[in-house]
């Protein structure tokens, strides 16, 4: 009697469990196919750019779209570069990223020091102004900033003409140098190597910059280059401020020139594959990044959602 | 040396920092407010000698200006269509990513594509593939995604060029951000995934609990921090959505005949910039902000009541 109890709860527990295993088995795939699914149409934009590049015209036109090019043609890429004179917006734009990024690093560096580690009356209050900044939509300071990078001081009814600093590289520069993201990130970098170096360094007679730029730039060599990334990514997409105030051929940026570059046929239409290679060719520093370098920016990206 | 209390040589470390924030925060932190508050700013003095009157006329004007009214409506559906469609998503991918152990990095690393790209390159990208080529009788092709969903049965539709709805147009930018802000949901709400106790999952098993249930009593609160952090950027994010018109529109922000169907308010500020609108564009900022701060105050105290930590 006891033993048939015993046997009829074991096959109960077997089937409960084959019956689980099964039911695992269809979550598992369905899991599969949602992620696949996903997958595919996240890839999807990047393909059809690619794709649609390497097409001609007339293939692309197509009524029914090929999902792969029957003829592969490099002539887009060639178009894409005199269209939208690719390599001056590359030029301008490298340019504007390394500088940007060298002195922006200067300012952070030294600002993320003093908060991390020299005492001195209002810090607190200070560092929290810095931080209450960042809730405020950039275009409140666009608009002032507009008119003071167009040579407008304040209590001054008409500009100063050799304070106009429009069209130039410095605009591009000057105005963006500051990120109290950047400072803040670093600053926490700062705060988790131990208090006792900095006291040992200052026993032994270092004096304050040497132990920064000895000591807690070498410690801090990730956040660095987290920043360096971002920063150059900034000036690689930025738009609005760089089409607000250097919009001529000699400063363009590179997102400014894709998106204002015209890609018209002789017959009007839009060459669409010669628009794709364009998209592809500035597409490809980021794509670079993201193989190489992607570590670094899920590490600064994963703190807050602000781009550049 | 070692003065603990105050450091006066900080300020000089500060110094470079201070200075541009100054001049290019501060400044026109306090410059916004002015000009939005003086009736009719136009940056000029008024011939004459008259200065300007403050007032709340800039207010007025923009709130009752017919454009500023759309571009309100259009910013804030895509706020309130897109930051709960990518939520869910995002929530759905990471959960799913969670509980795989084969091509987990490989699909992780294929859903954080999209972060590191650039919003107007890719969406000319999106432009390309729901525009039509051709006009009228002549159209040679309806794009890609009118070739898709007519191997479901439907008729091609008019998403991007003259002629297109509001509400056509709409779906295509909704689709795009949706696309583009899901990299970086996924990766924060699976860190916040990985960091959840195991044991709260053992737990549930020895009880026999539902997935479903475990899903919605476990897992959601536990990541309910990262969520709330999230739907408070996406929304932050959502209410200066600029760039990714532009990139499928162009300038024009708004398919061919119909400029302006899908502006924001960001591009509010930005249209009346160069005309110089000084205090209608200044009074339109910091209605944003207002949004903005508002959307956060409300968020912040929902997450407090709802937020399990």
């Amino acid at each position: 009697m006891a033993a048939a109890v015993k046997n009829a709860k074991a096959i109960d527990i077997a089937s409960s469990r084959r019956a689980q295993t099964a039911s695992n088995a269809v979550r598992l795939t369905v899991t599969y196919v949602f992620l696949f699914v996903m997958a595919v149409i996240v890839i999807f934009p990047f393909y059809w750019m690619v794709i649609s590049s390497l097409k001609t015209f007339d293939e692309y036109r197509e009524n029914v779209p090929t999902l792969w090019p029957r003829t592969i043609v490099f002539e887009n890429f060639g178009t894409a570069f005199e269209k939208a004179s690719l390599v001056d917006l590359f030029l301008h734009t490298l340019y504007v990223g390394v500088v940007s990024t060298v002195l922006s690093l200067i300012v952070t560096v030294l600002s993320a020091f003093a908060f991390s580690r020299l005492e001195f009356k209002g810090k607190n209050a200070l560092f929290g102004l810095l931080m209450a900044t960042m809730m405020v939509p950039g275009e409140l300071y666009t608009i002032t900033n507009y008119l003071t990078v167009a040579g407008k001081l304040p209590f001054f009814d008409e500009a100063v003409s050799w304070l106009d600093i429009t069209n130039t590289f410095a605009v591009l520069i000057v105005p963006m140098l500051v990120s109290v993201y950047y400072i803040y990130l670093l600053r926490q970098t700062f705060l988790q190597i131990p208090n006792e170096l900095y006291l040992a360094a200052k026993v032994d007679g270092t004096s304050d910059f040497k132990y920064l730029w000895k000591v807690m730039l070498p410690l801090s060599v990730s956040t660095v280059i987290t920043i360096t990334i971002l920063k150059m990514m900034g000036a690689w997409n930025s738009y609005i401020w760089p089409r607000l105030v250097a919009n001529d051929d000699a400063h363009k940026l590179i997102t400014n020139g894709l998106r204002g570059a015209s890609f018209v046929t002789e017959t009007n239409e839009t060459n669409y594959p010669a628009q794709m290679a364009a998209v592809f060719i500035v597409s490809i520093p980021l794509f670079l990044v993201f193989v190489f370098l992607r570590k670094y920016i899920m590490r600064g990206v994963s703190r807050s959602g602000i781009k550049g | 040396m070692t003065d603990k209390r105050n450091n006066p040589k900080a300020w000089l470390y500060l110094l470079p920092a201070v200075i541009l924030l100054l001049i290019f925060s501060f400044y026109p932190l306090i410059n916004t407010f002015r000009m939005a508050f003086l009736n009719g700013y136009n940056g000029l003095a008024i011939i004459g000698g008259e200065k300007f009157t403050f007032g709340v006329e800039n207010f007025r004007t923009v709130i009752n200006n017919v454009d500023f009214k759309l571009y309100l409506r259009n910013t804030v559906l895509l706020c309130v269509l897109t930051v709960p469609i990518s939520t869910v998503l995002a929530l759905l991918i990471a959960v799913a990513l969670n509980s795989i152990k084969p091509l987990q990095k490989v699909f992780q690393t294929v859903f954080f594509l999209p972060y590191v790209t650039n919003s107007i390159a890719i969406g000319m990208v999106f432009n390309a593939m729901f525009t039509q080529v051709g006009v009228g009788d002549l159209v040679q092709t309806y794009g890609i995604i009118n070739n898709i969903i007519g191997l479901f049965g439907a008729e091609p539709i008019n998403f991007v060029n003259t002629g297109s709805s509001w509400g056509a147009n709409m779906f295509v930018v909704c689709t795009y951000i949706v696309w583009h802000a899901l990299p970086f949901k996924i990766l924060v709400l699976l860190g916040g995934l990985q960091n959840v106790n195991k044991q709260y999952y053992e737990a549930a098993k020895i009880d026999a609990t539902s997935k479903t249930r475990t899903f919605f009593r476990i897992t959601v609160p536990l990541v309910s921090p990262m969520l709330a952090y999230v739907v408070i950027t996406s929304f932050i994010g959502g209410f200066k959505e600029y760039s990714s018109i532009v990139g499928i529109f162009g300038e024009s922000m708004g398919p061919a005949g119909s400029s302006g169907q899908m502006n924001t308010i960001v591009g509010y500020v930005y249209n009346m910039l160069p005309k110089s609108n000084l205090g209608n564009a200044s009074a339109a900022s910091l209605i944003l902000f207002g949004i903005i701060l508002v959307v956060t105050a409300i968020n912040g105290y929902v997450s407090k009541k709802k937020v399990h930590y």
